[in-house]
């Protein structure tokens, strides 16, 4: 395994080194504000046993070199603003800009969580301003935004179920998961002390509603459904799905990750739905930042009201905010302060930028762009369940891995034509899936460039499957080696001995 | 609306494309009577110029102006600016998680540079790429202890942010665990005795936070040797990792967690922040959260990738380590970009002007009859004062002088009524310090009203 970097073709960033490859002693980045106190000695105010010598390995680089080393490191990923990223469950929307700009303003971007509350009526206005609009899109009784992601918020869910059961006297074993759910939906149950039980999806790819009401009786404390579920396919049965959860007891959980195909449109309190998060990073457009921070808000009906993390955001009467702390049944804080509140700033800027009639059309353009793509790809790739979808479409590679050619393969391909691979290989009962989201934020020009691009590959696959498994062939860096990271993980920097 | 890049007309030629008469054709999955009549009632759509007036004045509702002497958590400090520009390249704010390693390159090595520094700073042996905050981590960093050790009880600080230890205890709720709470004695730090004899052989960890709530240094030596002699796990829980560039890192802890919003994060109303968690090799298969790896491509060209995804819940779900999917890559990468900046020197120099600060103003209060700083340990830049008086009352006084007077602790802890927990980081400046001495004179010497001082 060679260890070095090839030399670079004609592209100057390409051989960006770590930034500890690059320090040099007595070199600054940033220069201090002068001591207007006097100067300590860290030993005699701490003692020496105290004292740290020096960070070791820590680089020391001018304020140019880091401009430049991070800026060359930019140019290695593909961002959403470069193009298309239409990754399945993800809602890889646009980033509007002015969102970046009103999160920053002072007032709300340099105000401390502990602030006298008379000093913080502008960061307790947007967080009762954002909950009050996330109310009235869902349709729900009450928003926390304290979750600071959507896992979080799942759990918050549970979490707050477990509570009104337990306060009526029995919390019960079980939550119901239907097998084509994201992964962070069973993880979260096992955590709040639950069993997982799986029910079965049907033909159409829905939840299999004879295996519900199987699987449904008294020691499951609810369901946990994503509607439209991860195929993209809206679960029509939704109210009879509620309804068998509500009569014998339980309570109905909705991951709101797709709300994207029903915002404006439909409302999940009008499907029977109890609790559900919301993912402000996919649906409101906050930014996914390479991985974070995102935020999932809950929103629940009234049952389940007393059970939200405490405190909760309160308008007095003379239309002050405060926080109320004096919330016995909640099931406690799950998160430091007062959640990601810079994202509530951006959500809310989003919200507001869109109106009404502006988030419904978002979500017809979201919906059309994934059938549009929907119908472009049919015939050339397979379609398990071949009927219209709504913001996100789910093919499989079974026409393709005939020639030894799968999912992965022709993502990787897809790179050299421009695009961002769409989500390899989930859902997990589509074996080989291909599952697209385009979101609204695709332009028709965009869109049939994507639909080509997958059908010259389908071609490719067809007369050269190796020039496929062998993709990308345009990236910096070539097919890298996870088995090998795995084996024997390297996960920093040392200095060489 | 400005965000959709498709006109009217291409809607109708798409709708062709596919053989459809409208739109509404393609909701017809949804049962009519789910489908909205009315129209949702908020406001909007506005322009760009509204939003930016709206936000302006909801800021303006906000105190501005103020000097704030808060910490406890979440600390004020100068964030240079090359951290904005970078953090707007479009490539970083607008990518997704780097799961196609290819064409994520700028975030992977970033994260692997992060975890470096983390690894660095705390003096552990790895580090993940990020967690949601202190608090989940710290929480995050219990759990491994109980999968590590197989044990269920747990000892925590009483000195450990209030607020982590409430969240700890929403999470494991339901894990079938006791969960052992230790005072602080007369010195501000962890009661020793009382740890001693919470310790048994059923413990899984013993969860400290240095500097502590009350900004005292803990000691981390004598607490490792009473948690390994029961063969508990030492966690450390740092909320103000600057102070790692002057304090000697707690490496007999098995992992050092915490908050790293201190590095160029902004405080934004308490999120979003970014935790971090650091520990042992050992440990690495049952750490929570993403890890980037180190390796090669078919060219043999070091690249980065997501790695031991295994542990996660995209992988084992209801097995994972975690239910957790995001970092908090963004804020993960203001942080490398701000330690990047300041660098080995410049965090030192930094951490010791925070001490000169706070050192400045501890000796300043002393000097008020009446006034005491009741916990004698060393400590970094933040620390406890003891009102003679309503604690309230002066805090009010210090806000007519835009001065934001700090925690009064009796929030949290009821014994310590009329106790302030007070921070003063770079910056504070000196005339702000000056008139909160002023002000705090004034109050000892029992006067009320106004002073004025020169401003500035």
């Amino acid at each position: 395994m060679k260890n070095r970097i090839r030399e670079a073709g004609s592209h100057v960033t390409r051989n960006e080194l770590l930034v500890f490859e690059r320090s040099s002693a007595g070199k600054v980045g940033a220069e201090l504000a002068p001591l207007d106190v006097p100067a300590v000695s860290p030993t005699e105010l701490l003692g020496e046993e105290n004292v740290r010598a020096e960070i070791d390995g820590f680089p020391e680089i001018s304020e140019l070199e880091v401009i430049r080393h991070f800026t060359r490191l930019s140019t290695w990923n593909y961002g959403l603003d470069t193009g298309l990223y239409p990754l399945g469950s993800c809602t890889m929307k646009y980033n509007p800009r002015i969102n970046e700009v009103v999160a920053a303003l002072e007032g709300l971007a340099t105000q401390h969580p502990y602030a006298p509350e008379d000093l913080a009526q502008g960061c307790l206005r947007v967080l009762y301003e954002t909950a009050r609009c996330l109310r009235e899109i869902t349709g729900m009784d009450a928003v926390s935004l304290q979750p600071a992601a959507g896992a979080q918020g799942e759990l918050t869910g549970i979490l707050m179920i477990r509570a009104c059961l337990e306060a009526r006297g029995n919390a019960r074993k079980y939550v119901l998961i239907p097998d084509s759910a994201h992964g962070t939906n069973p993880a979260s149950v096992t955590i709040s002390g639950y069993t997982v039980r799986h029910i079965k999806s049907n033909e159409r790819g829905c939840v299999d509603l004879a295996d519900l009401d199987r699987a449904m009786d008294q020691d499951v404390a609810g369901l946990m459904l994503t509607n439209p579920n991860t195929l993209g396919i809206f679960e029509s049965d939704v109210q009879r799905i509620a309804e068998i959860v509500h009569a014998r007891g339980g309570l109905f959980y909705m991951d709101g990750a797709n709300m994207n195909a029903l915002a404006g449109v439909a409302r999940p309190a009008d499907f029977g739905v109890d609790v559900m998060h919301l993912n402000l990073h996919k649906t409101f457009s906050t930014p996914h930042g390479g991985g974070g921070p995102g935020s999932g808000p809950v929103a629940v009906k009234k049952i389940l009201e007393p059970f939200l993390p405490s405190p909760v955001v309160e308008k007095s009467a003379e239309g002050k905010f405060h926080l109320n702390y004096d919330r016995p049944q909640s099931i406690g804080r799950v998160r430091a302060f007062c959640g990601n509140f810079g994202m509530a700033v951006r959500a809310l800027a989003y919200i507001l930028a869109k109106g009404p009639e502006g988030l419904r059309q978002t979500t017809e353009d979201a919906v059309l762009n994934a059938n549009y793509v929907r119908s472009g790809l049919r015939g050339a790739y397979d379609l398990p369940y071949d009927q219209p979808c709504m913001h996100e479409c789910v093919f499989s590679d079974r026409l393709q891995a005939a020639h030894g050619v799968h999912t992965g393969d022709i993502a990787k391909r897809l790179i050299d034509y421009g695009f961002h691979p769409y989500t390899t290989s989930f859902p997990l009962i589509v074996p080989g899936a291909l599952m697209i989201e385009p979101t609204e934020s695709a332009s028709k020009e965009e869109l049939d460039a994507f639909i080509d691009a997958l059908l010259a590959i389908a071609e490719e696959v067809k007369e050269d499957p190796e020039f496929v498994l062998k993709a990308p062939h345009t990236t910096r860096v070539s097919r890298l080696d996870e088995v090998a990271a795995a084996r024997k993980p390297v996960l920093r920097w040392k200095p060489q001995s | 609306m400005r965000y959709l890049p498709i006109s009217p007309a291409e809607r109708q030629a798409m709708l062709r494309a596919m053989g459809c008469a409208s739109t509404d054709e393609l909701f017809e999955q949804i049962p009519a009577d789910l489908k909205l009549q009315g129209k949702l009632n908020f406001p909007g759509p506005l322009s760009e110029l509204e939003i930016l007036e709206f936000f302006r004045q909801v800021a303006s509702e906000s105190g501005r102006g103020y000097v704030s002497l808060l910490g406890a958590g979440a600390y004020s400090h100068y964030r240079p600016v090359a951290i904005d520009a970078l953090l707007s390249r479009s490539e970083f704010f607008t990518a997704y998680t780097p799961y196609q390693a290819e064409v994520s390159q700028g975030t992977l090595q970033a994260m692997f540079e992060f975890q470096t520094l983390m690894a660095q700073l705390t003096g552990q042996e790895v580090s993940n790429a990020s967690l949601y905050d202190g608090a989940t981590a710290t929480t995050e960093s219990v759990l491994m202890a109980l999968r590590v050790t197989r044990r269920h009880r747990v000892v925590l600080a009483q000195t450990l942010h209030p607020e982590y230890r409430e969240v700890l205890r929403t999470f494991v709720r339901h894990q079938d665990l006791d969960i052992e709470e230790v005072p602080y004695e007369g010195s501000g730090r962890l009661d020793l005795a009382r740890l001693e004899s919470a310790v048994n052989s059923q413990t899984a960890a013993v969860v400290v936070q240095s500097p502590n709530f009350f900004g005292v240094l803990e000691r981390i030596p004598e607490i490792a040797v009473l948690a390994r002699r029961q063969g508990a796990l030492l966690i450390v829980s740092v909320t103000e990792p600057l102070s790692l560039a002057a304090v000697q890192p707690p490496r007999e802890a098995d992992v050092v967690c915490g908050e790293a919003q201190s590095f160029g994060v902004p405080i934004s109303f308490g999120g979003p922040h970014v935790g971090f968690l650091t520990t042992q090799e050992k440990f690495v298969r049952q750490m929570p959260g993403r890890l980037v790896g180190q390796t090669v491509d078919t060219e043999g060209r070091r690249g980065f990738v997501l790695t031991l995804a295994t542990r996660e819940q995209h992988i084992r779900r209801e097995k994972a380590t975690s239910n957790i999917c995001t970092n908090q890559s963004l804020c993960a990468l203001a942080a490398t970009i701000y330690l990047c900046l300041l660098g080995k020197r410049g965090l030192r120099l930094l951490a010791e002007q925070n001490l000169a600060k706070a050192h400045y103003a501890a000796a300043a209060l002393l000097g008020i009859p009446g006034f005491s700083t009741p916990f004698r340990g060393a400590s970094f830049n933040e620390f406890v004062v003891r009102v003679p008086g309503d604690a309230e009352k002066l805090l009010g006084d210090l806000k007519r002088e835009k001065i934001i007077g700090g925690l009064h602790l009796g929030r949290f802890y009821p014994e310590l009524e009329n106790h302030l927990l007070l921070c003063f980081t770079e910056l504070a400046p000196r005339t702000t310090m000056d008139r909160m001495v002023g002000v705090c004179r004034q109050f000892a010497a029992g006067t009320a009203g106004a002073v004025s001082w020169p401003k500035g």
